[in-house]
C-alpha cells in the first residue's frame, strides 16, 4: 500500500478526484442492497407468530402415522366441534394446528381420550407445541425463525454431574487387583495392603529393592505407554512401585463415561415426548439436558434416573432342575439358561466392536473389572465347549393412562424388559479380557452398544436445575418486546430532533441493523434468550454510537471545509475511532460469550453480532444514503 | 453545539473525588461485602404465584412448620407471587428441595402456578464465581493489551485504570444497597467495560490525533480541546444508551431489572471516567507529543 494516510481509505473510505467527490460506487449499493433483502428474507420467519398445536406421534402403537391418519385425526377433532386450522405431517408424526391455546388443550384432552386407551401401555404420545408457521416458499430458502430459550420458551434446563472420580477410582482399583494377581501368579512377594489406590495412582510396596526390581520385570510387559506410566517409588518409608494412568487414558475413560450415560440419557429422553429435547455434554464431565414445555421436574428426574444392565449366565444342562432354568429365546430358539449369574453390567468396564487380528473377522472384546474376571474365569475354565447367554435387561418408563377420581392421568412405571442378547460357545477360560466371536460386523457393532449400555455408568447427580413456568416465559417475551420497542422509538426520536435529515439516516441504518441482526440470529440457529433481548436492546442504543461519530465530525468538518469534503472527510476520518472503539467492545463480548453459559452466553451472541452489523451498517449503509441525498448535486446547506 | 470547557482545571477535584468513590466501594466491598445471588452462591429459589394474595409472613411459618426453619421469603411485584430462597446446605443434596417446598407451599395455601424454579449445587456456585473473576481479569488484561498496540502504554494504562474504577464503582454501589449479584449482573459488568472502554478510546483517539495537528500548545490544553470536541459526541451516545436502558428498567421487568440498574450506573460512572481518568492519568503520566512519534510521513495527519 503505498498510501496508507487515512486507515479508513484503504478500506470503506473512496479516493475519487477533487473534481467529483460525491461519487459513491455502485458495488457497495449493491451490497448494502443485497444485505437488506437477505436479511428481511431470514429475519421474515421471526413474524409470524406460532401456531398451538398437538403433535401426534407414535408410541407402542403399531399404526403408521400418514396421511390417511393425519385426516382421520382431523376428522374427529371437527366432529367434536374443535375446529383445525391445520393438520400436516412432519418427520415426527401428525400436527394438528389450532387456532388458540383453549382449542390446543381440548383437543390434546380428546385425543389423548381417544387414541389411549385406559390401562393399557400408551399408544401414541400425544405433545403440546408452539409450531412455526413459516410459509412454504421461506422454508424452502432455509429460512426459520430463532430458537427461543427455555427462559422464554418455558420448561427444564438440568445440569447433571457424572462422578469421574468414581470412573476412574473403579478402573485403579481393577489395575491394583490386576497387578497383585499378576504378582502372585509369578510369585513375587509384596506388602498386602488395604489402601493400594490414591486419588490419581496405585502403590505396592515391597519389602526390599531386589523384589521390587523382580517385580518390575513381571509388571513392565503388561504397565506403560500408552495407558499406564510405572515407576520405582519410595513409598511411606519403603520402595515401591507406582503405576499412574496417563492423561489420554484418563480423558478415554472421562469420555467412556460421559459417553455411555449420554446414550442412556438420550434414549429415556426421546421416551418422554418432549418436541424439541437438547442432550449434550458440557465441559469435561457434565451433560445438560433441556426439556422445552415440560413443567414437573420431578417426574422428569425420575425418568432419567436408571437404564439398563447384563446378566452372564451359562447354558442349563440337562441334569439341572427347571427351578433353576429360565428359557429365553434367541433369534427364534428358546435358549434354556440357568437362574445363576456368573457376572453383571456392573462388573463390564468396556466393550468394543474389533477384528480378530489373525483372521480379521469381526469380534466383540470385553474387559470385566477385578471381581468380574475371577468370577467369569472360574465358572468358564470347567466348562469349554458349553454356551453362554447375556441377557439384556432393560428398565424403561411405561406411560399409561388411568383415571384416579374420575380425572384421566398419565403415569409413568418403570417397566423390566429381558432380553437375550447373544448365546455363544466358550472356546477357553476367559478372564479380564474377554472377546465374543463368529458374528458379524454388524451383530458386533449392536452387541457392543448393548453391552456398553448394560455396563455399570458412572454415578451422575444433578448439580443445577431451572425450570421456568409457561407463565413467566410469555411474560418475558412481552415484556422483552415492550423494551425493544420503547428503547427503538425513543432512540430514534431523539435522533431525528438532533441530527434533522441525518438522524433519519441513522434511522434507516438502525431499522436495518435490527433487521439483519435478527436475520444473522435466526440464520446461525442462535437461541434468544431473556438477557438476549437485553443485548439487543443495549445494541440499539450503541448502535446509533458509530452514527453519531461521523455526524459530529462532519458538523466540526463543516466549520472549515464545503459540504461535500465535510461529508467525506467525517466518514474517513471517523472510521479509525469506530473501528477502534467496536473492535475492543467485540474483545469484551467474546470474552462473555467464552466464559459464560445459558443466559450470560445469549446476551454475549446478540452483542457480538449486534457490534458487527451495527458497523456494517453504519459505514456501509449509511455513507450510501448520505450519497443519495447529497450526491449528484451541488450542495449548500447540509441538515445535520 | 460548540463547547468550551476548561475540563481539567478541575482535574484535581476530580482526582480527589475518584479516590473518595474509590475508598468508599472498597469499604463497601470489604465491610459490608456483594451480596451474591443465587447463581454464585448455590442454593434453592422457587417462585410461586397463588390465586389470592398471601402474607410472606404465613408463608414463612408454613415452611418453618415443614422443617425448612432458614427459608427466605419475600413477595415480588403482586401480591400473590411469592419468592422463597433457601441457602444451600454442606453435604445435603438439595436436587429436590424445590419440589419439596412447591408440594409443602400448595398443600399449605391452595393451588399455585409455577412461575420459576432454580436449584444450583454449591460446587456450580463456587466455578461460577471463579470464572466469573477470571473474566473480568481477561477482559482488562486484553484490552490493556489492545490499545498498548494501538495506541502507546501511557494511553493503555490511562483506559485500564479508567475501566478498573468503572467496575469497582459499580461493584462498590451494589455493596451499599445490597441489591443482589447474579450471572446477569457479571454480564452487565463486562458490558459496562466494553461501553466505557468504547468512550476512552473515542476520547483518546481524538487526544493522539490532536497531538499530532496542533502544535505548540501545552498537554493540558490539547486534552482540553480534544475532549470539548468530543463532548457533544460523548453526551449523543450516552443519552442514547440510557434511554435503551430506561425502556430496559421500564418495561423489561424482575428478572432483568438488576441488569439494567448495573450498565445504567456503568454508563454513568463510565462517561465521567472517560473524562476525568483515563485523560486525566494522561497528565500524570506526562504524556508528550513524543510519546505518539509514530512514523509520520506526511506532516502528521491521523496516520495509524
Amino acid at each position: 500500500m503505498p498510501d496508507n494516510r487515512v486507515f479508513g481509505q484503504n478500506l470503506f473510505g473512496t479516493r475519487t478526484p477533487a473534481d467529483q467527490p460525491y461519487r459513491y460506487p455502485l458495488w457497495r449499493y449493491v451490497i448494502a442492497l443485497g444485505v437488506l433483502v437477505i436479511g428481511i428474507l431470514y429475519a421474515m420467519p421471526n413474524l409470524y407468530p406460532p401456531d398451538h398445536a398437538v403433535q401426534i406421534e407414535v408410541d407402542n402403537a403399531s399404526t403408521v402415522i400418514g396421511t390417511k391418519f393425519t385426516a382421520q385425526a382431523r376428522d374427529l377433532l371437527e366432529n367434536e366441534g374443535i375446529e383445525v386450522k391445520r393438520a400436516a405431517l412432519t418427520q415426527r408424526g401428525s400436527q394438528i394446528h389450532l387456532f388458540n391455546e383453549l382449542d390446543q388443550i381440548r383437543a390434546k384432552d380428546f385425543l389423548e381420550s381417544r387414541l389411549n386407551p385406559v390401562g393399557i401401555e400408551r399408544q401414541f404420545i400425544i405433545a403440546l407445541n408452539l409450531a412455526p408457521t413459516t410459509p412454504q416458499w421461506l422454508r424452502d430458502l432455509g429460512s426459520k425463525p430463532m430458537t427461543l430459550g427455555l427462559d422464554l420458551a418455558g420448561g427444564i434446563h438440568f445440569v447433571l454431574q457424572v462422578d469421574m472420580q468414581s470412573a476412574i477410582n473403579k478402573q485403579l482399583n481393577d489395575e491394583a487387583d490386576k497387578a497383585t494377581t499378576l504378582l502372585r501368579e509369578e510369585n513375587v512377594r509384596y506388602i498386602p495392603s488395604e489402601d493400594f489406590v490414591s486419588e490419581f495412582d496405585v502403590h505396592i510396596p515391597f519389602a526390599d529393592e531386589s523384589r521390587r526390581a523382580d517385580a518390575m520385570a513381571v509388571l513392565e510387559s503388561s504397565y506403560g505407554p500408552p495407558n499406564h506410566v510405572i515407576e520405582e517409588v519410595e513409598w511411606r518409608g519403603t520402595p515401591a512401585i507406582r503405576i499412574t494412568l496417563t492423561q489420554d487414558r484418563l480423558n478415554e475413560i472421562e469420555d467412556a463415561a460421559i459417553e455411555q450415560n449420554l446414550t442412556g440419557l438420550r434414549n429415556r429422553v426421546n421416551e418422554l415426548g418432549v418436541a424439541e429435547p437438547l442432550v449434550q455434554r458440557l465441559g469435561s464431565s457434565r451433560i445438560v439436558i433441556e426439556l422445552p414445555g415440560v413443567q414437573d421436574s420431578s417426574e422428569a428426574k425420575r425418568i432419567l434416573d436408571k437404564f439398563a444392565t447384563l446378566e452372564f449366565r451359562l447354558e442349563a444342562s440337562v441334569s439341572d432342575r427347571p427351578s433353576q432354568i429360565e428359557v429365553l429365546p434367541y433369534e427364534g430358539v428358546d435358549v434354556r439358561l440357568l437362574k445363576e449369574n456368573i457376572v453383571t453390567g456392573d462388573n463390564v468396564v468396556d466393550a468394543q466392536q474389533a477384528r480378530d487380528p489373525e483372521t480379521s473377522l469381526p469380534q466383540v472384546n470385553m474387559q470385566f473389572d477385578s471381581i468380574g474376571g475371577e468370577r467369569i474365569n472360574r465358572a468358564t475354565a470347567p466348562n469349554i465347549g458349553r454356551r453362554m447367554g447375556i441377557i439384556f435387561i432393560e428398565q424403561r418408563p411405561v406411560i399409561v393412562n388411568e383415571f384416579v377420581n374420575g380425572e384421566r392421568v398419565e403415569r409413568t412405571k418403570i417397566e423390566t424388559t429381558r432380553r437375550l442378547i447373544s448365546v455363544a460357545t466358550i472356546q477357553g477360560a476367559l478372564s479380564y479380557n474377554s472377546r465374543i466371536t463368529g458374528i458379524s460386523v454388524r451383530d458386533a457393532q449392536e452387541l457392543a452398544i448393548l453391552l456398553r449400555a448394560g455396563a455399570l455408568a458412572a454415578p451422575m447427580y444433578f448439580v443445577e436445575e431451572r425450570t421456568v413456568g409457561a407463565s413467566l416465559g410469555d411474560e418475558n417475551i412481552d415484556r422483552g418486546m415492550l423494551a425493544v420497542v420503547i428503547g427503538l422509538a425513543l432512540v430514534a426520536l431523539f435522533m431525528i430532533v438532533y441530527y434533522k435529515v441525518f438522524g433519519v439516516i441513522a434511522d434507516i441504518c438502525l431499522t436495518m441493523n435490527m433487521i439483519v441482526l435478527v436475520a444473522v440470529m435466526s440464520l446461525l440457529g442462535a437461541t434468544l434468550t431473556l438477557p438476549g433481548i437485553a443485548g439487543i436492546v443495549l445494541t440499539v442504543g450503541m448502535a446509533v454510537d458509530a452514527n453519531v461519530l461521523i455526524f459530529s465530525r462532519i458538523r466540526e468538518e463543516l466549520k472549515r471545509s464545503p459540504p461535500a469534503t465535510a461529508i467525506k472527510n467525517g466518514y474517513d476520518r471517523a472510521f479509525v475511532t469506530i473501528l477502534d472503539a467496536n473492535v475492543t467492545t467485540l474483545f469484551v463480548a467474546l470474552i462473555l460469550l467464552a466464559i459464560g453459559s445459558g443466559p450470560v452466553a445469549g446476551f454475549a451472541v446478540t452483542l457480538s453480532i449486534g457490534i458487527v452489523t451495527s458497523m456494517f451498517t453504519s459505514i456501509f449503509v449509511s455513507r450510501g444514503l448520505v450519497h443519495l441525498v447529497y450526491g449528484n448535486r451541488a450542495v449548500r446547506t447540509v441538515w445535520i | 453545539m460548540n463547547f468550551n470547557i476548561d475540563f481539567m482545571a478541575h482535574r484535581h477535584i476530580a482526582t480527589v473525588l475518584s479516590g473518595l468513590f474509590l475508598v468508599a466501594s472498597v469499604v463497601a466491598f470489604v465491610w459490608l461485602g456483594v451480596n451474591r445471588g443465587l447463581d454464585f452462591t448455590g442454593g434453592v429459589l422457587v417462585e410461586l404465584a397463588f390465586e389470592a394474595p398471601v402474607d410472606p409472613v404465613y408463608v414463612r411459618t408454613i415452611l418453618a412448620e415443614d422443617g425448612y426453619a432458614n427459608a427466605v421469603v419475600q413477595s415480588l411485584g403482586s401480591e400473590t407471587e411469592v419468592q422463597v430462597r433457601m441457602p444451600p446446605i454442606a453435604g445435603i443434596d438439595q436436587s429436590n428441595l424445590g419440589d419439596n417446598i412447591r408440594a409443602s407451599l400448595v398443600e399449605g395455601i391452595g393451588a399455585a402456578d409455577l412461575r420459576r424454579s432454580e436449584f444450583v449445587g454449591p460446587t456450580v456456585g463456587e466455578e461460577l464465581t471463579e470464572k466469573g473473576g477470571l473474566a473480568l481479569l481477561v477482559a482488562l488484561g486484553m484490552v490493556l493489551l489492545y490499545i498498548m498496540l494501538r495506541f502507546t502504554g501511557k494511553f493503555a494504562l490511562g483506559a485500564v485504570v479508567a475501566l478498573t474504577h468503572d467496575v469497582i464503582v459499580v461493584v462498590g454501589l451494589f455493596c451499599m444497597f445490597g441489591w443482589t449479584f447474579n450471572l446477569a449482573e457479571l454480564a452487565a459488568l463486562l458490558a459496562v467495560i466494553g461501553y466505557s472502554l468504547n468512550d476512552t478510546i473515542v476520547v483518546s483517539d481524538r487526544i493522539r490525533e490532536n497531538f499530532r495537528t496542533i502544535r505548540r500548545r501545552k498537554p493540558v490544553e490539547i486534552i482540553n480541546i480534544s475532549l470539548n470536541q468530543m463532548l457533544g459526541r460523548t453526551l449523543v451516545t450516552s443519552l442514547t444508551t440510557l434511554l435503551v436502558l430506561l425502556a430496559l428498567l421500564i418495561a423489561g421487568g424482575e428478572q432483568i431489572s438488576g441488569f439494567a440498574t448495573a450498565l445504567t450506573i456503568g454508563v454513568v460512572v463510565g462517561t465521567y471516567s472517560s473524562i476525568y481518568v483515563a485523560a486525566n492519568l494522561l497528565l500524570m503520566l506526562n504524556i508528550t507529543s513524543e510519546d505518539l512519534a509514530l512514523p509520520v510521513k506526511d506532516g502528521g495527519e491521523d496516520t495509524v
